[in-house]
């Protein structure tokens, strides 16, 4: 049987964990390459919002049918990870009431199953809800809990297979007489350590790092990293996500997470990403935005502030207007480069269909046949990361 | 999260693989406000790049980013500078104890997770099996099933805080004997993993409490060794009275 042909991941975030599995599952050696450890950028800070797709359904409609497809596979794949609750969306004031209808319109055209309930019965359904409420539908929401959603890809790939190398950072693409990528050059920051590791394709998964990673390459990828500021109250004071009912803006998801309520998020734009402060008036705005949709948060203590950043594909004059949408970049078509493939934008919500999209495109280039197979099986028992063949890490 | 700066002295344990373990001063501006492990970051983003540690949500629900400040197992992620430290002063963090350390601040939690795996203990329960049986009104409740993801976030704190652990690394530890209560209580006597009932199971612990005292997310594991007790006696006495059903 000939070798296998072998495949490097940076990063094992969401996307590159999800990629190791997919890529496994097809026939690739994988190494994934990660400067931290798992989910220890973007991907692990994220709101933890299994999102229906109701938050896009007006304004970018490929990202809703896109979340609502990847809510209702995650639902059955990692059910392991996620409280599936259900959420709702609610108009506030007249405003928010007008923008109803456009909602409903959107969220049917997606495939969004959503249903509006009288004031009443929301309130009941949900007692610490603003009793202003002046319109409530809900959504298909849950909220999973971030590190173990990756870490069950991340096991299930290495279950079959696939080596994770955690606090190994990529620090240059190895570009050959060619001009192609033959492999990457890595610190070991584990062991202060260097070297080179060669493979057959290099799939760049460093989400709002994707850019940063080809620096010293001709091949270029626009990413708006755009960070977000998260606050966490010590109660669980709802069952379900509350969404407000107007166009995608700051403040306007409040999430419940094991014995917390977690609201967000701020939008603004960053260079550095790799140290972002969390500003006391984002968090301020935050509580206040919290306290409109769940008064209650008042009365609750702060447990924790912190921001992520997207990966948003392109720039925008504001971070809200670029799609959720993620994009795979094949450098040979676009920079002559071979061997280097490029998955970045997205939302956690997405990260399985971001893997087969670019294992799509790595099997294309290696002429193998295999099809996705992510979306059917369950995924292994997050623990099995540390239970796989051959040991820790 | 406030205006108001300290310097502080961050006394760091480093660790390469192959290299003596050291402690290494870092001196830094902070808002006390900010978390620990927000100076943790400082210190890798803007003094050195080679310092490892672990930490994912930021917000106390993945649990990796337990660390011992001062001595203290704290979950650094929601632990404000201002709450272990006084202006002027020094933070020493260390990785948690009775783990192997990968490196730096980092340990390897293999044997956590494995041992919480063999206690089948679920990431995701029915809001009504969730909670200790003497907490009361906790959630908001329509009278329909919900789903909550579990209290237990394996950070791993209470092992690096157990004198029973320190000194025998076969025993299972207050994490995984605290899931196997809460499997029980899921899902009956009958789903009792044999280990607890073993010298290095629930028969081990010295009834410290040092667990309970750390666990940064209410999960009691002391409260759930002693239970646990209970009902291993309790399944010793049904079983030599033929009551267990296999």
């Amino acid at each position: 049987m000939p070798d296998k042909p072998s495949a490097i991941v940076v990063g094992a975030g969401f996307t590159g964990c999800a990629l190791a599995y997919d890529l496994s599952q097809r026939g690739f050696a994988v190494t994934v390459l990660e400067r931290g450890e798992i989910a220890s950028g973007t991907s692990g800070r994220t709101h933890g919002l299994l999102h229906s797709g109701g938050r896009y359904c007006v304004n970018d409609r490929e990202s809703a049918v896109e979340c609502i497809q990847e809510n209702l596979i995650l639902r059955r794949i990692a059910s392991q990870c996620i409280e599936y609750n259900g959420g709702f969306f609610v108009a506030l004031n007249d405003e928010d009431l007008a923008y109803a209808p456009r909602f409903v319109e959107g969220a049917q055209a997606c495939g969004i199953p959503v249903e509006q309930l009288s004031i009443a019965q929301a309130l009941r359904l949900e007692p610490n809800l603003n009793s202003q409420v002046k319109a409530v539908y809900t959504v298909p929401d849950g909220a999973f809990d971030p590190l173990r959603l990756a870490l069950a890809f991340a096991a299930s790939a290495r279950w079959l297979g696939a080596g994770f190398r955690p606090y190994h950072q990529v620090e240059q693409l190895l570009i050959d007489g060619h001009g192609n990528c033959a492999g990457v050059q890595v610190w070991d920051r584990s062991a202060d350590k260097r070297c080179d590791l060669r493979a057959d394709l290099v799939l760049n998964a460093t989400g709002a790092w994707a850019g940063s990673i080809l620096k010293g390459t001709r091949a270029e990828v626009v990413v708006t990293p755009t960070p977000g500021v998260m606050v966490a109250y010590d109660k669980r004071l709802i069952n379900r996500a509350i969404n407000r009912l107007i166009e995608p803006g700051d403040g306007d998801i409040l999430i419940p997470q094991r014995r917390m309520v977690v609201i967000g998020t701020t939008s603004y734009e960053t260079e550095d990403v790799d140290y972002i402060p969390v500003e006391a008036d984002q968090v301020a705005q935050m509580y206040r935005d919290a306290c409109a949709l769940v008064p209650a948060v008042a009365q609750t203590r702060m447990r924790g502030a912190y921001m992520s950043a997207r990966p948003l594909v392109g720039k925008g004059q504001a971070g809200r207007s670029l799609a959720r949408t993620f994009k795979c970049f094949d450098h040979q078509e676009s920079d002559g480069i071979a061997g280097l493939i490029t998955i970045t934008g997205g939302k956690a919500t997405t990260c399985r269909a971001m893997a087969e999209a670019a294992a799509d495109l790595a099997c294309k280039k290696m002429g193998i046949q295999a099809a996705c197979a992510t979306a059917e099986t369950p995924l292994r028992s997050y623990r099995d990361y540390y239970r796989a063949p051959g040991g820790a890490q | 999260m406030s205006s108001e700066r300290w310097h502080i002295t961050l006394a760091v344990a480093r660790y390469k693989q192959g290299a003596d373990p050291h402690i290494q001063i870092f001196e830094l501006e902070v808002d006390p406000d900010e978390y620990v492990l927000d100076a943790v970051e400082r210190v890798w983003a803007f003094h050195d790049r080679g310092l490892v540690f672990r930490h994912a949500c930021h917000h106390s629900t993945c649990g990796a980013c337990g660390m011992r400040v001062n001595g203290q197992e704290k979950l650094t992620c929601i632990t404000p500078i201002r709450a272990v430290c006084q202006k002027d002063g020094t933070l020493k963090i260390e990785p948690l104890r009775n783990f192997p350390v990968v490196s730096d601040l980092s340990v390897d939690m293999t044997s956590l997770y494995t041992r919480t795996e063999s206690a089948a203990g679920a990431q995701v329960l029915n809001l009504k099996h969730s909670s200790l049986p003497f907490e009361k009104n906790l959630f908001p409740d329509d009278g329909l099933e919900h789903e909550r993801l579990s209290d237990c976030i394996e950070c791993g704190m209470c092992v690096s805080a157990c004198p029973a652990a320190l000194t025998d690394a076969a025993y299972a530890g207050p994490a995984a004997l605290a899931a196997a209560h809460q499997t029980v209580v899921q899902k009956g006597l009958s789903a009792l993993p044999a280990w607890v009932d073993s010298a290095e199971g629930v028969w081990r612990c010295h009834s410290g409490f040092e667990c309970s005292a750390v666990c940064p997310s209410n999960v009691d594991p002391a409260w759930r060794i002693m239970e646990l007790r209970r009902l291993v006696i309790l399944n010793r006495v049904r079983c030599l009275f033929g009551l267990n059903k296999d």
